[in-house]
């Protein structure tokens, strides 16, 4: 890290790689470890949570958020949401202090820099405890999509810190017995790609835990629709080792979402007639997306989950780009061969039981 | 399955226009017969087109009786194999239809102690038995090629006379007609007493995989057990050799023109054509044993007795050579792929599973080589003499007067031709004149007639009603006929210009499209081309350098255009049931061999 005042409070992703979780949080150091594995992850840098933490410090939030939690119970939920808003409303009214600001402006200028200006980015939450193995949290955080301008993400960036006391996510940490304000969030600021093709991909299949296949998921457009379930991706089983799609069934895909830069915003639009029950998926970005994810596991060392996207402006890896990778937490905490645990008899009598138990038979 | 979707009953079928007398052609046992009409609609019959793709002849007869018969043997009397006994067979339209014959329920568990023991023994000794077996297939070669067919001399030769032998040469000659045919019979039992072993072993371990990693591709199975080094490529190999050693020596110009005998003799005239020519005749026995076909019918063009075949072959290599193409195949890379695979599919399982997979993964690796080399050794080799004796006989027969018809012979049944040696024999015996010379040659004709009239006519994929479920194992992995493959026979082909067959061999490759029915028109194969043919024979393997992809209407996993396409890297799609029909030669085609389809995008 150098020793300028901006690495304080934001770290570019290709340098975070060394930082923890606390300080970037989960889905930025998700990032930070995908570009250290080699994929080609959209630039961007994370705001620490050290900016959040001294946000609240230096406008004495903490103690107004505190004083406000403690006067509801948990069981009341109408005045639970009550509190939620007062709460996201302080944070979203406190001025951030001009060094905070200034830093993330540079962040994001930097980035412009580097590709090019008035860039659209995403604004994400990247909390401490979503994102984890041991926890499935995802989606709590907001995020914030086609920002552009300085001054705009910095206020995305303090939508987001909001974001933690929305009633959800105050509910869950009840749930969960942790204390609100223990949780830092960090926020990541990442370019935007207009998707040709967006999805998800897991590197087992999650109907039966099967590690030797890749399940990819893929829609027109953004992914968006896709992981708010808003959509029927294509949907498509590729052999991990031979990297060989086995399975692939097109789904009708009526509406994509698309970018809409000059109003900062997406919208979605019919797709035309033709291309509608079209795999979004050639054969080859196929193959690049199994090739990327099980390069990925094999980095992590465990299974993975990922959202990727096709930016129509890279030409390597057929233009897959990661925007997103976090640990698989259902199957991962199983036994490594969940799928059949019959015992198999060795030599002849496996041969017998094989002759006595043709295949087709045994399919159902 | 619903109860009208079945084939049609060969009763109710009738025979091509201009075939009306075939049934004369096939011994009475092989046909559907109207006394055992009741019985035989009850069976599922299934065409295999796979080791027949087309009519075969009167003679040729004999390849089925015996493989069938010898393929039965094995699961019912030899091994006892508890749930299978054979395939019952019918020929049917010049076709050969089968029906996998099931053991009764009640009778399984007494066949199980005699099948560990006796399958057992063979697993055990694998090695051991199968060197052996080398041994024996080299005693009926030596032996095959031993007989002589010679025309009757115009007298007993003095020396037996003097010698006090007390027979004359009809008796030999004879008795040489029936030692090919038995020396065949014995081939052909040879040629089963592993092939079922090694395909349960095979399935076995297939049936593993599928269980650990489900919808785990065919061909991924395939690839950790195929073999390398595989006797089957070593005449293409060969051929290689030669290639390099021809420009190595310098006779390469002289080899690139005219006939055969120009190109040897041209060759001759050079400093370094004897070491070439020497190297060509070595690499002739046994390696040019090697049909064009699959060695099951009489027409089968072997290299060695048609040495255009494999110098057609040699002139392309040394073209490629001399424009920088490496020939080889890529064995290092594909060793290192069956390796790599084998690992990362082992590193998927857990403590408990890895040794069953290793286990069984070695047994498969131990036998899986005799069901690639057998082909060589008896339906190339074996078969090979067998045939060149049996065109030997013919020769006789033409000298002998009784036809002029250049495979009069093949038009025969082996019963009929023993019957025509006898007229030989007896009118030479008592000086009169044969009856064969005034009856065969019409017969001849109209049975070539009959013939042609069967090839224009496309057989019936199955017959009567399917089993809901298709269960036999042999059916599946020697077949590929599944549930699946026959429901799909059953609907028919919907939109021509879209086929699905198996996914043999990966990659996806668009190109123009060479329909070939038979090997004399694969000189007309352009580089890049796509092969579209009804099956192909390992002997193709020399155009496999040439092609982008193969397309066939019949075949599995482990057919030859799979096993051929895996080893060159190509993709290819097997069992589209319709390939060779449907498709024309120069049609823009684009091969899926991953997903298992064919589609034709322009014509």
């Amino acid at each position: 890290m150098g020793v300028q005042d901006s690495d304080r409070y934001v770290v570019a992703f290709e340098q975070a790689s060394n930082h923890d979780v606390s300080l970037i949080g989960g889905k930025c150091a998700g990032l930070a470890s995908l570009m250290a594995a080699g994929a080609m992850v959209p630039p961007g840098f994370a705001v620490t949570t050290r900016a959040y933490l001294e946000t609240l410090t230096a406008r004495n939030l903490a103690s107004e958020i505190r004083t406000r939690i403690e006067a509801v119970t948990e069981q009341d939920v109408g005045a639970q949401a009550n509190v939620a808003c007062e709460i996201q409303n302080l944070i979203r009214s406190e001025p951030i202090s001009n060094r905070i600001a200034d830093a993330i402006r540079f962040g994001y200028e930097s980035l412009c820099a580097r590709v090019s200006c008035d860039l659209p980015v995403a604004v994400r939450s990247s909390g401490t405890s979503e994102d984890m193995p041991d926890a499935s949290f995802a989606g709590q955080g907001d995020t914030y999509l086609w920002t552009v301008g300085a001054n705009a993400v910095v206020d995305r960036v303090r939508d987001c810190w909001a974001s933690l006391f929305t009633a959800r996510a105050m509910a869950y940490r009840g749930k969960h017995n942790l204390v609100h304000l223990d949780q830092a969030m960090a926020v990541g600021v990442q370019q935007m790609v207009d998707a040709r093709a967006a999805g998800v991909a897991m590197s087992l299949d999650p109907s039966n835990g099967d590690r030797s296949k890749i399940v990819i998921e893929s829609v027109w457009g953004l992914g968006e629709p896709l992981v708010s379930g808003q959509a029927t991706p294509d949907y498509i089983v590729v052999d991990k080792v031979l990297l060989e799609p086995i399975k692939r069934v097109v789904a009708s895909k009526p509406t994509e979402l698309v970018a809409d830069i000059a109003n900062q915003t997406t919208v979605l639009r019919e797709v035309e007639e033709a291309r509608r029950n079209v795999a979004s998926l050639t054969e080859p970005q196929i193959r690049a997306v199994a090739r990327i994810v099980k390069a990925v596991e094999r980095s992590f060392g465990a299974p993975q989950d990922v959202e990727w996207a096709i930016d129509p402006r890279r030409t390597e890896d057929e233009g897959v780009v990661l925007l997103q990778c976090r640990p698989e937490t259902v199957w991962s905490r199983k036994a490594c061969s969940p799928v059949a645990s019959k015992s198999y008899a060795p030599g002849i009598e496996g041969v017998l039981s094989t002759l006595m138990a043709p295949l087709a038979s045994r399919k159902h | 399955m619903n109860a009208q979707a079945k084939f049609p009953s060969p009763y109710e079928l009738k025979a091509p226009k201009g075939a009306e007398g075939w049934r004369d052609l096939y011994p009475y046992y092989a046909l559907f017969q109207n006394e055992r009409r009741e019985g035989d609609e009850k069976q599922f019959w299934f065409c295999d087109a796979q080791h027949w793709p087309t009519p075969f002849r009167p003679f040729d007869t004999i390849m089925a009786d015996f493989a069938v018969k010898c393929l039965g043997q094995y699961n019912t009397r030899h091994l006892l194999v508890p749930p299978a006994n054979g395939v019952d067979y019918r020929i049917h339209n010049g076709y050969l239809y089968l029906s996998p014959i099931a053991v009764a329920p009640e009778k399984i568990p007494e066949r199980v102690p005699h099948f560990l023991e006796r399958a057992g023994f063979y697993f055990q000794n694998w090695n051991k038995l199968l060197d052996n077996w080398h041994v024996k297939v080299r005693g009926v070669i030596d032996a095959l090629e031993a007989l002589r067919y010679e025309p009757l001399p115009d007298m007993v030769p003095k020396e037996w006379v003097l010698e006090g032998r007390g027979l004359d040469n009809t008796y030999y000659l004879l008795e040489n007609y029936e030692s090919a045919l038995r020396l065949c019979y014995k081939a052909w039992q040879y040629h089963f007493e592993f092939l079922n072993l090694g395909y349960a072993a095979y399935l076995d371990f297939f049936g593993f995989c599928k269980e650990q990693f489900p919808n785990v591709p065919d061909q991924a199975i395939a690839r950790m057990v195929q073999g390398i080094d595989v006797d089957l490529f070593r005449p293409d190999d060969e051929l290689k050799k030669l290639a390099h050693l021809a420009i190595e020596t310098g006779v390469d110009a002289a080899l690139m023109s005219g006939s055969v005998e120009q190109a040897l003799g041209a060759v001759a005239a050079l400093p370094k054509g004897k070491q070439w020519l020497e190297a060509w005749t070595a690499a002739q026995n046994p390696w040019f044993n090697f049909t064009s076909g699959n060695g099951f019918y009489s027409s089968d063009k072997y290299w060695i007795e048609h040495l255009y075949i494999p110098l057609g072959y040699l002139r392309n290599y040394i073209v490629q050579l001399r424009k920088g193409i490496t020939i080889e195949r890529p064995t290092v890379q594909v060793a290192a792929e069956r390796e790599r695979i084998t690992k990362e599919y082992a590193e998927l399982l857990n403590k408990e599973m890895r040794p069953v997979f290793e286990q069984k993964l070695g047994l498969a690796r131990t036998v899986f080589p005799y069901v690639e080399n057998h082909n060589f050794y008896i339906e190339h080799w074996s078969l090979g003499v067998f045939w060149r004796k049996m065109r030997e006989l013919n020769r006789l027969f033409i000298a002998a007067g009784f036809w002029s018809d250049p495979e009069g012979l093949f038009f025969l049944s082996r019963n009929e031709v023993r019957d025509a040696l006898w007229d030989y024999c007896c009118a030479w015996a008592v000086g009169g004149v044969p009856t064969g010379p005034h009856f065969w040659p019409q017969r001849i004709a109209q049975r070539r007639k009959t013939m042609d009239a069967l090839a224009e006519h496309r057989p019936e994929p199955a017959l009567n009603e399917p089993p809901e479920v298709v269960t036999e194992p042999f059916t599946i992995m020697l077949w590929g006929i599944t549930t699946d493959r026959v429901s799909a026979w059953l609907k028919g082909p919907t939109d021509s210009s879209r086929l699905e067959g198996m996914a043999a061999s990966p990659g996806v490759v668009e190109g123009l499209a060479r329909v070939i029915r038979s090997p004399d028109e694969l000189d007309q194969i352009q580089d890049g081309e796509i092969l579209v043919a009804p099956v192909t024979a390992p002997s193709w393997a020399p155009v496999f350098s040439k092609i982008s992809a193969t397309v066939t209407d019949i075949g599995g996993m482990m057919s030859h255009a799979a096993i051929v396409c895996r080893e060159y890297g190509l993709p290819a799609v097997t069992a589209t049931g319709s390939a060779s029909a449907v498709i024309k030669t120069g049609q823009r085609l684009r091969v899926d061999g991953t997903a298992g389809t064919v589609e034709v995008l322009a014509n």
